[in-house]
C-alpha cells in the first residue's frame, strides 16, 4: 500500500521543513508544532490503517529505493510491514504523537523550540524506518540514526555541561555495542552473502555446524553471529554492562526521556532480537547468554532504583530493569512475551516519564525527591495518571504490566532448569519494582510538603495539552494488557505475533498449563503487593524507618546509591587510562614526532637559505662576472669536446 | 686587402674592452657605454664575415642590431634617470636592493 510510505515520510517532511526553516529563514519559532504535531498524528493514522490491513491481508512490502547493486549484492531501502512491524509502528506512532502534543506544553518558551521539534521528527522517521526494515543494512543505518537523534536530543540544552557530557557518554557507550553489531552483520554477510532477512533466515541454518577460531578458541559461527548482534542490543537497550548511559541520558528534556529512552529507541534492542529470533534460536549458548544478561540487568537495575533521589533516575533505572525482563524473555525463547511486555511497558513507562515531566514542570525544574512531597492535591491529574502507571509497572492486575510480566515469568518457569532461577530473579525484581515505584509516589505526592517555599507558591497543574496525553496513556496502560489475556482464544498478542516469533512452534501456548498458571500468577501478584505494602509501611506509616535501615547497612545502601560503582569502575579502568594514553600520544607522537617533523623541515630550509643568501651580494657586477665566467667555461668545454 | 683575422682580432679586443668596462667601472652610464661597445664588436664581426663570405645577410643584420641598440639605449637611459631620481646616485655599488 502506498500510504505505508507516508508513515515514516510525514515526520521526515516535518523535520525537513522545520529544520530548513530554522536554518535559512526566520524559522517557525514557537509555531513549529503546527507542522510537527499534525505530521505525527498523520503518521499514527496511517499506522492504524497499515495495522488493519496487515491483520486482514498479511504482510506487505513497499520498496522505496535501491541504494547499491554490486554483483549479487543488493542494498535496498523499503518498507516491510508484517505483524511484528505493525504493532511496533502503532507503539512508536502513538507514543510519538502523544509526546509531540505534550512537548507543546512542556517545551513552551524554550530557545530551541523549533530545533526540538525538528529532531523529534527526525527521530520518529528513523525509528519507523528501523522497524520497517527488511534487511540488516537498513536496520543498521537507522539503528545508528536513532542513536544520533538520541545524542542530539540529550544534548538539547547543550550549554549545560552535564547534558553535553551525558550525550557524549550515550554516544560512546553505544559505539561499543554497535561495534559488535556491525561485526555481526559483516559475519552474516560473510556466511550467507546477503543481508535480506528472508535469505539470511533461510540460509544461516545451513552454516550451523561451522566453526570459527577466535583468539585461539573454536566458536560456532552462528553463536558468534548471535552474540555479536546481541552486543548491539546490549548497548542500545542498556543491558549490563553497557547500561551506564541510560540514567545519564535523563539530562535531556523529559518528553525525550519518555519517547526515546523509555518507549521506543531503547526497546530497539529487544525488537532486534525478536526480529532476528531465527538467528538467535540457532544457538542455544547465545540464547542462554541473552537470558542471563536480561535477568541480571533486571535485578541489578531494580536494586539501584531503590535508593536514587532524582525522580527521573528512579524511572530510568526502572526502564533498564524492565528492558532486562524483555531481553530475558527473548533469551528464553518467549519473544512474543518480550514484545508484549515491550508494548505495555511503552505505554506505562511513557506515562510515568510524562508524569515526572509534569511534576518537574510544576516545580519549575526541581527533580530531587527530597524536595517534593504532598503534591497529591495540587496536581490531581498528574497524581492519578501516575498512580495508574505505577500500578501497571508494579504488575497489579488487571493493568497492562501484570499480563505481560506474568507471561514472561510463566514462560521462564515453564522452560525448566535454569528457567526456574530466572523466574526467581523475575519475582524478586517484581517485588523491588513495586517497592521503588511506590516509594517514588509516596515521596512525591504524599506526606508533608518538603518544597522550597519559593517554588511552593507557584505549583500548578499542567495545561491540558500536557494532561491529555497523560490521560490517554493512562487509559492505554490499563487496557493494552487485555490484548494478551492468558486465556485460550482470547490471547490476541499470541495470535498475531506467535506464528512470526515462535519458529517451528517450539514454544507451546501458555494457556495449556492452566494448573500451574494460577499459582504462578498468585506468586507474582503477591510479590508486587508485598512490595507495594512494604513501601507503604516504610514511607507512609513509619517514615523514619528507611533512614534507620540505611544506617544499619551502610555498605549495601551506599552500593545501591552509588549504582554499584559502575561509573567509578569504568572511570578507573577505561576512561582514565584512555585519557592518559591519549595524553601520552599527544605529547610524544603528536607534539614531538609529527609537529617536530613538520617544523623541522621548515627550520632546516631556513638554515640552508641563510647560507645560500651569502652569494647574493646585490652587486650587479658580481652577477655579471659570474655570468661571463660561466659563458667562458661553457664555451671552452664545448670547444674542447668538439 | 686587410685579411679577415685582423677584423676578428679587432672585434675581440673591442668586446673585451666592453666586458672589462662592465665588470670594473662603477658608473652606470659607463656600463651602458661598455655594453654598446660589446654590441658594436659583434657588428664588426657581422660586417667582416659578410664581406668575406659574399653574403649580404650579415650587413642587413647589423642594421637590426643598431636599431635595437638605439631602442635599448633609450630604455636604459630612462631607467637610469628613474634610478637617479630615486637614489640620487648612478654609482653601481650603491644600488644593491637585491642583496640577500
Amino acid at each position: 500500500m502506498t500510504t505505508d510510505a507516508l508513515i515514516p515520510l510525514l515526520p521526515f517532511a516535518a523535520f525537513v521543513v522545520i529544520g530548513l526553516g530554522d536554518l535559512f529563514g526566520r524559522g517557525f519559532g514557537s509555531r513549529a508544532h503546527w507542522i510537527a504535531v499534525p505530521a505525527a498524528f498523520g503518521s499514527l493514522l496511517f499506522s492504524l490503517i497499515a495495522f488493519g490491513s496487515v491483520l486482514s491481508g498479511g504482510p506487505h512490502d513497499l520498496p522505496l529505493y535501491t541504494w547499491a547493486v554490486s554483483g549479487s549484492f543488493r542494498a535496498s531501502i523499503g518498507i516491510h510491514i508484517d505483524a511484528l512491524t505493525a504493532v511496533m509502528l502503532l507503539l512508536v506512532t502513538i507514543v510519538s504523537a502523544l509526546v509531540h502534543l505534550y512537548s507543546v506544553g512542556y517545551m513552551r518558551g524554550d530557545r530551541g523550540y523549533a530545533r526540538f521539534f525538528a529532531y523529534l521528527g527526525l527521530f520518529t522517521f528513523s525509528m519507523l524506518m528501523l522497524v520497517t526494515a527488511s534487511n540488516l543494512l537498513q536496520l543498521y543505518v537507522f539503528w545508528e540514526a536513532v542513536g544520533l537523534c538520541s545524542y542530539l536530543l540529550i544534548a538539547h540544552w547543550y550549554e549545560r555541561p552535564a547534558a553535553a557530557a551525558a550525550a557524549t557518554k550515550a554516544f560512546l557507550v553505544n559505539r561499543v555495542g554497535d561495534f559488535g553489531f556491525a561485526l555481526g552483520i559483516f559475519l552474516v554477510f560473510r556466511l550467507v552473502g546477503s543481508l535480506d532477512y528472508d535469505r539470511v533466515f533461510a540460509e544461516l541454518p545451513k552454516h550451523a555446524g561451522e566453526v570459527i577460531t577466535v583468539a585461539g578458541f573454536d566458536v560456532q559461527a552462528v553463536t558468534l553471529v548471535a552474540l555479536l548482534l546481541f552486543m548491539g542490543a546490549v548497548g542500545k537497550s542498556a543491558q549490563l554492562p553497557l547500561h551506564v548511559w541510560l540514567p545519564d541520558a535523563m539530562e535531556g528534556p523529559t518528553p525525550i526521556s519518555a519517547l526515546i529512552h523509555a518507549a521506543t529507541m531503547v526497546t530497539a534492542g529487544v525488537f532486534m532480537i525478536a526480529r532476528l529470533i531465527p538467528i538467535f534460536s540457532l544457538s542455544a549458548a547465545a540464547m542462554s547468554v541473552v537470558a542471563a544478561t536480561g535477568a541480571a540487568t533486571a535485578l541489578f537495575a531494580a536494586t539501584i532504583a531503590l535508593t536514587q533521589n532524582d525522580i527521573k533516575r528512579v524511572v530510568a533505572y526502572s526502564t533498564v530493569s524492565q528492558l532486562g525482563y524483555m531481553v530475558m524473555a527473548c533469551g528464553l525463547g518467549a519473544s512474543t512475551a518480550g514484545i508484549f511486555h515491550l508494548l505495555t511497558h511503552g505505554a506505562f513507562k511513557a506515562l510515568l516519564f510524562l508524569g515526572c515531566g509534569s511534576v518537574i514542570h510544576a516545580l519549575a525544574g526541581e527533580q530531587d525527591l527530597r524536595k517534593m512531597g504532598g503534591l497529591k492535591s495540587r496536581l490531581p491529574v498528574t497524581y492519578w495518571t501516575f498512580y495508574i502507571g505505577a500500578l501497571a509497572l508494579a504488575g497489579i492486575p488487571p493493568l497492562a504490566g501484570f499480563f505481560s510480566k506474568d507471561e514472561i515469568l510463566v514462560r521462564a518457569f515453564l522452560s525448566g532448569g535454569a528457567g526456574i532461577l530466572f523466574w526467581g530473579v523475575g519475582v524478586a525484581t517484581a517485588f523491588l519494582t513495586a517497592f521503588y515505584i511506590f516509594r517514588l509516589i509516596y515521596a512525591v505526592f504524599h506526606g508533608a510538603s518538603r518544597l522550597d517555599p519559593k517554588t511552593a507558591a507557584s505549583v500548578h497543574e499542567s495545561p491540558p495539552v500536557m494532561t491529555v496525553p497523560l490521560v490517554v496513556l493512562a487509559v492505554l496502560s490499563v487496557t493494552v494488557g487485555w490484548a494478551g489475556l492468558p486465556i485460550q482464544g482470547l490471547n490476541g498478542i499470541e495470535a498475531v505475533l506467535g506464528p512470526l516469533l515462535s519458529p517451528g512452534g517450539s514454544s507451546e501456548p501458555v494457556s495449556g498449563q492452566a494448573s500451574l498458571l494460577l499459582p504462578l500468577m498468585g506468586i507474582s501478584v503477591a510479590a508486587a503487593l508485598s512490595g507495594w505494602m512494604t513501601a507503604r509501611y516504610f514511607y507512609l506509616t513509619r517514615p523514619e524507618l528507611p533512614e534507620r535501615l540505611a544506617t544499619r547497612a551502610p555498605a549495601l545502601y551506599r552500593l545501591s546509591l552509588n549504582k554499584w560503582y559502575f561509573d567509578e569502575l569504568y572511570d578507573r579502568v577505561i576512561v582514565r587510562p584512555t585519557r592518559r594514553l591519549a595524553d601520552r600520544l599527544w605529547r610524544t607522537v603528536d607534539v614531538h614526532t609529527i609537529d617536530e617533523a613538520v617544523n623541522g623541515v621548515g627550520r632546516e630550509t631556513l638554515a640552508g637559505a641563510r647560507i645560500l643568501r651569502l652569494i647574493q651580494s646585490g652587486q650587479l657586477q658580481h652577477y655579471a662576472l659570474v655570468m661571463m665566467v660561466g659563458t667562458f667555461v661553457i664555451l671552452t668545454v664545448y670547444l674542447i669536446v668538439q | 686587402m686587410v685579411p679577415l683575422s685582423y677584423y676578428v682580432m679587432l672585434s675581440t679586443v673591442v668586446f673585451l674592452i666592453g666586458v672589462v668596462g662592465v665588470l670594473i667601472r662603477r658608473n652606470i652610464i659607463v656600463l651602458l657605454l661598455s655594453i654598446e661597445l660589446m654590441l658594436n664588436a659583434a657588428n664588426i664581426n657581422f660586417v667582416a664575415f659578410s664581406h668575406y663570405l659574399r653574403n649580404l645577410n650579415g650587413q642587413v643584420f647589423v642594421f637590426f642590431v643598431l636599431t635595437v641598440a638605439a631602442a635599448e639605449v633609450v630604455v636604459g637611459l630612462a631607467i637610469i634617470i628613474a634610478l637617479y631620481r630615486g637614489k640620487a646616485t648612478v654609482q653601481i655599488e650603491n644600488i644593491n636592493l637585491m642583496k640577500g
